[in-house]
């Protein structure tokens, strides 16, 4: 199919990543009280983004590699 | 329920998102294979994850929860025992012959393999029961909704009535499950449960993590919980001592056997997926890899049930006497478990030894409320509203393509063009989905109805194992054996159940509506030898009509039997890609995790 799905996944993640962690920078610090005490607003999102940047890097790499052509023996 | 801005930004972003896949997969929709079979062209991880993700909607998620919640660790068994060696078995020894037949579906299979009366029988019935599954998932979901009261402030806004929460939850979730299987096929439903695999990934890891933490580790969680609890498989050997009330060899058998293998092996909801790869090896790849993840799930979904019960139960502050007392408050059940309110009285729901029972489907919201403050709680919402939706998804992709190629090409309208399918495959998505949303409110208005439906399909699904194993490596089975065999096998689960009830229960809906002749220690149990009965009566019957009746020849049979069929080379593969070696693999990790919890 015409659409490598790891770049919406990617998008979507990386997206949702940087949205928690700004908010877990720049909000109100007291509502991490049901949290145990933890910013995971902050930490969450800073792990959403790195997923998000390498399943970009991922679909990058095997668009690249597509137009490199085709390797023989893979699937057209 | 405190929802912000941020926690709207996020489930819009993820709608927006779902619908521009189909948005922009539309253009690629050309051909009814395009529609119906994402072209055959997907990678085996997508086609993994969806096969695992399909079956990820409400039962599994709030669900498993709930188990974990009721049982314990015990739980894991659906994955470890009721699905991994299913799962495992599809992909080394039935995939070659539902990929390499080139059958569009499992009914159709059953066509090539016995006859049309098989393949019809099969057909109307998986037909019924994917808009009955889907209805049902939508209800789930609007019921859920409207428990969290999530609607309740965008409701007041506009100056609607609250009761017009379950309406739009409904209207909501079928327009936007409409719009993308509408536009971009079974592809937009299988990306859709690819990213909503990662989805709930992404809020449940955080909220076991924070849970595990609360409650001191795996080791903290043990001395909080009865011992039976975190052991999988203490006093499985009789069905007195152990929390699933089933010995072992129904649990094998009946869980581990006929349900599982019934379910994974024949589903047409779940194979599609597989049928959705590029290439056989990628097809038989495609529930090893979707096995590896459904391994590791219970960690987080009935984890996060485990940890809810072994929370210590809310207190509130009572003065007796003058002086302030902690006191657990009134509805307060067990941990972060709330008791479970009658629907028609509006009091605590009570067994039938006068004990109050517990809302076990609460388990997983609750610990998202306790847990998430604003932001991360709208990850785990849309994680959990994505997993009904992709439920619903599946429910229709399946749906839409029984109908299309099994009961419409097949018997309604035959020989026309590629083009005629491909709009039907559109059409039927919205009545599929119109279907679904007058099942969300059948259930809504008769809940006995919708239990009895279920057993209905338990009935059917029951023996359907027997035939496909009979069909795929035994060359003398025939059609009239098939047939039959499905039927005596359906009406032989009725039977058993009509005899047997669970100790406890009224007679009626839980069995015994013949007479009772067996109790059974749990409704679980009940299952599971229902579940085996089906299956010896279906096979036994297929194998004796099947002997009386005349087989076909043998070269009718390439590519469909085993005996027949040139086993599939995997010599040019490395080794770590190869089909067996990773269905060894897998059964070894699923051994070491029973071990492990055992």
């Amino acid at each position: 199919m015409n659409l490598d799905i790891r770049y919406p996944i990617g998008w979507m993640f990386s997206l949702f990543g940087v949205i928690l962690a700004l908010f877990g920078l720049l909000g109100d610090k007291q509502i991490y009280a049901r949290s145990l005490g933890i910013n995971i607003n902050f930490d969450a999102g800073v792990g959403l983004l790195a997923f998000g940047i390498v399943m970009l890097l991922l679909a990058w790499r095997g668009s690249a590699k597509a137009k490199a052509g085709p390797q023989p023996g893979a699937q057209a | 329920m405190n929802l912000t801005a941020i926690d709207w930004v996020i489930m819009f972003l993820y709608f927006a998102f779902v619908l521009g896949i189909g948005i922009f997969l539309k253009r690629f929709m050309k051909t009814s294979t395009d529609f119906f079979l994402a072209g055959r062209s997907l990678p085996a991880w997508v086609c993994g994850i969806a096969f695992m993700a399909a079956n990820l909607g409400a039962v599994e998620v709030i669900g498993m929860g709930a188990s974990g919640a009721k049982y314990g660790i015990a739980t894991s068994h659906f994955y470890w025992i009721g699905a991994i060696p299913a799962m495992v078995f599809i992909g080394l020894f039935m995939m070659p012959f539902y990929y390499g037949s080139r059958a569009r579906s499992v009914p159709e299979f059953l066509r090539l393999r016995f006859d049309e009366k098989t393949r019809a029988l099969n057909a109307i019935s998986f037909a019924v029961m994917t808009i009955f599954s889907s209805g049902i998932s939508m209800y789930a979901m609007a019921k859920l909704i409207q428990a969290l009261h999530m609607l309740d402030v965008p409701l007041a806004k506009m100056g609607l009535p609250m009761s017009w929460s379950f309406h739009l939850s409904v209207f909501i979730s079928a327009l936007i499950v409409l719009g993308y299987v509408f536009l971009g096929g079974l592809t937009s439903a299988i990306y859709n449960e690819v990213l909503q695999f990662f989805l709930i990934v992404a809020g449940f890891l955080p909220l076991v993590f924070l849970g595990l933490k609360n409650v001191g580790g795996w080791s903290g969680l043990k001395t909080q919980l009865p011992s039976t609890f975190t052991h999988s498989w203490q006093g499985m050997t009789s069905a007195q001592t152990n929390p699933l009330g089933v010995e072992w060899f129904g649990l094998a058998m009946g869980l581990g056997f006929t349900l599982s293998f019934g379910y994974w092996c024949t589903n047409f909801l779940v194979v599609q997926r597989a049928m959705a790869a590029g290439s056989m090896t990628d097809a038989r790849r495609t529930p090893l890899i979707a096995a590896v993840p459904k391994m590791f799930f219970p960690a987080l979904v009935i984890l996060p049930g485990m940890i809810a019960l072994a929370l210590p139960t809310p207190q509130q502050a009572v003065t007796v006497n003058g002086v302030v007392q902690m006191q657990p408050a009134s509805n307060a059940g067990k941990g972060l478990i709330p008791l479970k309110i009658d629907v028609a009285t509006g009091k605590p729901a009570v067994d039938r030894e006068g004990r109050p029972v517990l809302d076990y489907d609460l388990a997983i919201p609750n610990m998202l409320l306790h847990y998430f403050p604003t932001g991360i709680l709208g990850i785990g919402l849309t994680a959990l509203l994505a997993s009904f939706m992709s439920g619903m998804a599946g429910n229709v992709t399946a749906f839409n393509t029984v109908w299309t190629y099994d009961i419409y090409q097949a018997h309604i309208h035959k020989g026309a063009s590629d083009k005629h399918y491909l709009h039907m495959g559109q059409f039927a998505t919205v009545f599929g989905v119109l279907f679904s949303i007058g099942a969300a409110y059948t259930a809504a208005r008769f809940n006995n109805l919708m239990d009895f439906l279920q057993l209905v399909f338990a009935f059917v699904n029951a023996p359907l194992f027997a035939t496909f194993l009979l069909g795929m490596f035994w060359k003398r089975s025939t059609g009239h054996g098939a047939f039959t065999g499905l039927l005596c096998g359906t009406a032989a689960a009725a039977v058993h159940h009509g005899l047997t009830l669970p100790r406890g229960d009224l007679v009626g809906i839980k069995g015994g509506w013949i007479a009772v002749v067996h109790n059974y220690p749990s409704e679980m149990a009940q299952n599971f030898w229902t579940a085996i009965w089906a299956f010896a009566v279906c096979f036994v019957v297929t194998v004796g009509i099947s002997l009386m009746t005349k087989p076909r020849a043998d070269k009718e049979l390439v590519g469909l039997v085993y005996s027949l069929t040139e086993k599939p080379s995997e010599e040019h593969l490395s080794w770590y890609q190869r089909p067996a070696y990773l269905g060894g693999l897998v059964l070894v990790l699923a051994l070491v995790l029973n071990i492990i919890f055992r």
